[in-house]
């Protein structure tokens, strides 16, 4: 007795949800988790609020940053001056608002490069082993051991001040950081079995590094970024502070903290204390976001 | 003890569930996991649940001891062990009955046992809890190993869990859960992780401590031999619904659900071959958790539904004496037709022709670690002729994978020994061989969550492989790929898809259609179908059997279920400590007369048909490939050894007849006397 049985494997999925199943959906999928996570969203909004501030500063802020206006130094917080006016009368609210502006082109645009580097050098000595893991990863400890700042001064006393300088030093000092976490995550990668199949392919070893492992650590490199991105920021506000980051007169918040916190001794807390404040929630807020992605991705 | 406890009315079972639904809240929905599952496990009995991955049997275990997730719960319906209903209980009492009534052993020992803490102590912990002195304890936990067949209780008690084996840490295990005298034992797929040797030593114990302390025994498990070996009465579950119960012997000899017949076809068995028929996988698939159809929730896989199953839920009928079955047409489930009963041409079983296909020539594999060397293979000497299938079997650590990846080229062997491929050598690494040989030789993975590149569609999966070995471009390149799916029976439907949304017998189609994209000419099927239920187990060999007659192609196939490899090998290959000891045509080696290792290999399966035959113990554990033994590397534990000739010189390989070589010192005219084991290859297909 026979009869016809449809194909049990062929049935499934018949639910239209799944059938347009793609990246589309995956990423719906994840921006919906991370929405329902309270202290992410915390963080997006924070974030969101500074980089309105820092591309529409000069329309958002509610006086001219740079207006000077001697019958008005000083003047603690009030209607008026919300956050009081410095030494020069200028308005310390819109100072602080426009203030985040270069902090925030040059500390992602340091993690991006420092993220990029890291996670090429990260998938070759991951990928290859060997001598060349060896090698390079005793430079990478040796690097561990350099202090940010430090290094930092020193290549800005070589190659001058700029914020390109800054730029490339931050990302650089990062970089072996960063390829040091995504080494593991590729370390624990090639030992799957797809990996074999895609040797017994023949496949370069670019193709494997690129195609086949980078797709599957890329959550451990998105979640690094942003955990670099919040250390990026300190190190920013601190150069600026020592006085060799940001230059005047710009309102940068590290800036502002070094020029006037000479202030605070005489009573003047606030030219000090809404630029930290300032500081701290965009740490904060990039600590919250990089939590979230965590929690959701590495899963 | 001094557990005021309420002494529970005499007549009241062990266990019983009445009704009981549990449900998992997710992502805001309810969905109810399992229905209305009633059954009793008497005082003194041992109660087997059996079903598939996700017909619930582990989430009734963990409400039993109310260990059930967060986001689950029982809904309705009682549970009531010793007559004490678990529900309602207290959080003190609830301890109480977890630290005195009920005990439970689960699938990976290892991860039940803490692994900062020496064993002993671990097992010492459960007499304190019952108000003995450390001293005593420790005594009674030395007694305790004692009586779960571990030799040297005292230095074992000293080690900790990742010093001793899978087999000393399930015992290990049992001992502490049985410390306390529960009244109910649950073991949760507990032999599952074991080699089928250990497994059967453990089933062994666990029959007998049962019987000296009289224990009640909730036995879960998908391994139906295994059950019909443990149980007494049996329940089978399907979706979270009890399909039927029965007393184990007639159940499993005369089942009444449509369901139960299902999966005992789907088994290879009673030396089942390809060349004989095809095997029976169910059509279909599970209902997604939480909906269920009207009818009969097994309906829409049924091939026996009618209308009133696909109207009216079946209730459970009474079937005969102590037999309940949930179909309306009980009488006549064994009336389940048979999917397709012709079988073409045998593909193989040619005799190696001039030159075989692929030939192995004393190849050995060292690895090195810290001060020792562990030889994982020596010696090993194979032939594969064209459109044979050569079965590889042994107990975990017996070489048989590191065979398949110095045969690929994944793994370079120690010099010395040589591949060839049609006569020609292969390169050690599959890096310098040519695109040709590279296309030849491929590999269908265990485990296709590892084996896929999770990142990847479908058709990226099998499109790359097709251009890169198959040479396949643009319009060819669609056609092929379009034949491919057919021929691994998948659908357009499933390219844009990745792996996760796919099951886990469609993932292993497309990891086979990624093996197949170069045309290859052996493909090595490394334990295939050991993640997968039996059902599609069943489907998958089907596809590999078809796929081999229609290409000719060539199978290495490792598994540790010598159903499978009965029911598919044409040859077969017995490997133990990197060594082969046995090698001949697969009746040959599974009818006898045949090497000890084989023989008690083969009477280690827990077996269905119900044929009770004497089992061979296996002394002891599989020594270190790090320092086995000398002379016969089986000697430590064969039980037919001869004497000092066995510990001293190593037995050749010799072809005792045709095609049938082994490496033993007693002749075969010997070995053939005593047929000890009654092996599964002797019965005929019914």
């Amino acid at each position: 007795m026979s009869i016809a049985v449809p194909d049990p494997q062929i049935a499934a999925h018949l639910e239209p949800g799944a059938l347009s199943a793609g990246r589309r959906q995956r990423w719906r999928e994840l921006g919906r988790e991370l929405l329902r996570q309270k202290l992410f969203l915390v963080g997006a909004v924070i974030l969101l609020w500074w980089i309105v501030a820092a591309i529409f500063g000069y329309q958002i802020a509610p006086q001219n940053p740079y207006a000077q206006n001697l019958t008005a130094i000083n003047l603690a917080p009030s209607g008026a001056h919300l956050f009081g006016t410095d030494n020069l009368g200028r308005d310390m609210l819109s100072r602080v608002i426009v203030g985040s502006r270069e902090i925030l082109i040059i500390a992602p645009l340091a993690t991006l490069i420092g993220t990029v580097l890291g996670a090429a050098l990260g998938l070759a000595m991951g990928y290859l082993r060997g001598l060349f893991d060896d090698v390079l990863s005793r430079f990478v400890e040796a690097f561990l051991a350099l202090p940010l700042v430090v290094t930092g001064l020193i290549a800005i006393f070589a190659f001058g001040r700029s914020n390109t300088t800054l730029i490339i030093v931050i990302g650089i000092v990062f970089a072996p950081l960063i390829a040091r976490t995504v080494r593991a995550a590729v370390i624990s990668e090639r030992e799957l079995e797809y990996i074999a199949a895609a040797r017994l392919r023949g496949e370069r070893a670019l193709y494997v590094m690129a195609v086949e492992i980078l797709p599957n650590v890329l959550a451990p490199i998105t979640v690094e970024f942003t955990v670099r991105l919040g250390y990026a920021i300190f190190a920013v506000a601190t150069l600026s502070f020592l006085g060799f980051g940001v230059q005047p007169p710009s309102p940068d918040w590290g800036l502002e903290i070094a020029t006037n916190y000479g202030q605070v001794t005489a009573g003047y807390w606030w030219e000090v204390l809404f630029d930290a404040l300032a500081i701290a929630s965009l740490v904060v807020a990039v600590n919250l976001i990089s939590d979230g992605l965590e929690a959701v991705l590495e899963r | 003890m001094s557990a005021p406890s309420p002494s529970p009315a005499p007549a009241a079972p062990a266990l019983e569930l009445d009704g009981v639904e549990i449900s998992y809240r997710v992502r805001g929905r309810t969905l109810a996991v399992v229905r209305d599952v009633s059954f009793a496990v008497a005082r003194g009995e041992s109660y087997g649940l059996v079903g598939e991955s996700g017909c619930g049997k582990s989430t009734i275990a963990l409400a039993i001891v109310r260990y059930l997730a967060a986001n689950g719960r029982v809904s309705s319906g009682s549970i009531r062990v010793d007559g004490r209903d678990v529900l309602a209980l207290s959080g003190r009492r609830l301890r109480e009955l977890r630290a005195r009534t009920v005990s439970m052993v689960y699938q990976e020992p290892g991860r039940a046992l803490n692994p900062t803490i020496r064993v002993g102590r671990q097992i010492a912990e459960v007499f304190e809890l019952q108000g003995l002195s450390r001293r005593e304890a420790r005594e009674r936990a030395g007694e305790m190993l004692a009586r779960v067949q571990i030799a040297d209780a005292e230095s074992v008690m000293a080690r900790y869990p990742h010093q001793l084996s899978g087999g000393m840490l399930q015992r290990c295990v049992i001992a502490m859960a049985l410390a306390a005298r529960p009244s109910l034992l649950i073991l949760d797929e507990p032999t599952t992780a074991l080699d089928a040797t250990v497994e059967a030593e453990v089933l062994d114990l666990i029959a007998a401590l049962r019987q000296e302390l009289s224990t009640s025994l909730l036995f879960i498990s998908h391994n139906l031999g295994v059950i019909a070996r443990m149980c007494d009465r049996v329940g089978v579950l399907y979706a979270g619904e009890m399909v039927e119960e029965g007393p184990a012997s007639e159940l499993f000899e005369n089942p009444r659900h449509p369901y139960t017949v299902g999966l005992l076809r789907c088994i290879p068995r009673r030396g089942t071959s390809k060349t004989r028929r095809m095997l029976d996988p169910i059509p279909g698939f599970l209902p997604d958790p939480g909906s269920r159809p009207d009818g009969c929730i097994f309906a829409p896989r049924c091939a026996l539904a009618r209308e009133r199953c696909r109207a009216e839920p079946p209730p459970l009928y009474q079937s005969g004496r102590a037999r309940l079955a949930r179909c309306h047409f009980h009488e006549h489930a064994h009336t389940l037709p048979r999917s397709e009963q012709a079988q073409g041409e045998p593909s193989a079983g040619r005799p190696a022709e001039q030159v075989p296909l692929l030939s192995a020539a004393r190849v050995s594999k060292t690895f090195r670690q810290a001060a020792h060397q562990v030889h994982a293979l020596q010696d090993v000497t194979i032939t594969l002729a064209a459109g044979e299938t050569l079965g590889l079997v042994g107990e975990s650590g017996s070489g048989k994978t590191t065979l398949a990846r110095v045969l690929l080229g994944l793994t370079g062997p120690d010099p010395g020994g040589e591949v060839t491929l049609d006569g020609a050598p292969l390169a050690p690494l599959a890096r310098s061989r040519t695109p040709a040989q590279l296309k030849a030789l491929q590999i269908v993975f265990q485990n296709p969550d590892a084996a896929l590149n999770r990142r990847h569609s479908v058709r990226r999966l099998i499109a790359r492989p097709l251009s890169k070995l198959g040479g396949y471009r643009g319009e060819a390149l669609a056609r092929r790929l379009t034949e491919l799916l057919a021929a691994v029976r998948l659908s357009e439907r499933h390219l844009p898809m990745r792996p996760v949304r796919l099951s886990g017998g469609l993932k292993q189609r497309v990891a086979i259609a990624r093996a197949f994209a170069g045309d290859p000419r052996l493909v090595v099927c490394d334990e295939p179908t050991s993640a997968l239920d039996v059902s599609v187990q069943a489907a998958i060999l089907n596809l590999l059997v078809d796929l081999q007659r229609r290409q000719g192609v060539s199978y290495l196939f490792i598994s540790h279920d010598l159903g499978v490899v009965r029911y598919i090998s044409d040859r077969i290959a017995v490997m133990y400590l990197g060594r082969l000891m046995e090698l001949g045509p697969a009746e040959r080696v599974f009818s006898g007369p045949h090497h000890p290792y084989t023989e008690a290999l083969l009477s280690a399966v827990p077996s269905l048909d119900g044929v009770r035959r004497e089992r061979i113990r296996l002394e002891g554990e599989i020594p270190s490939a790090a320092n086995p033994p000398a002379g016969c590397p089986f000697h430590t534990r064969c039980h037919r050894k001869l004497g000092r000739i066995c510990e001293e010189s190593e037995p050749p390989l010799l072809e005792v007849e045709p095609g049938h070589q082994l490496a033993c010192h007693i002749p075969l005219a010997e070995l053939g006397r005593e047929p000890a084991a009654v092996p599964i290859g002797e019965h005929v297909e019914r």
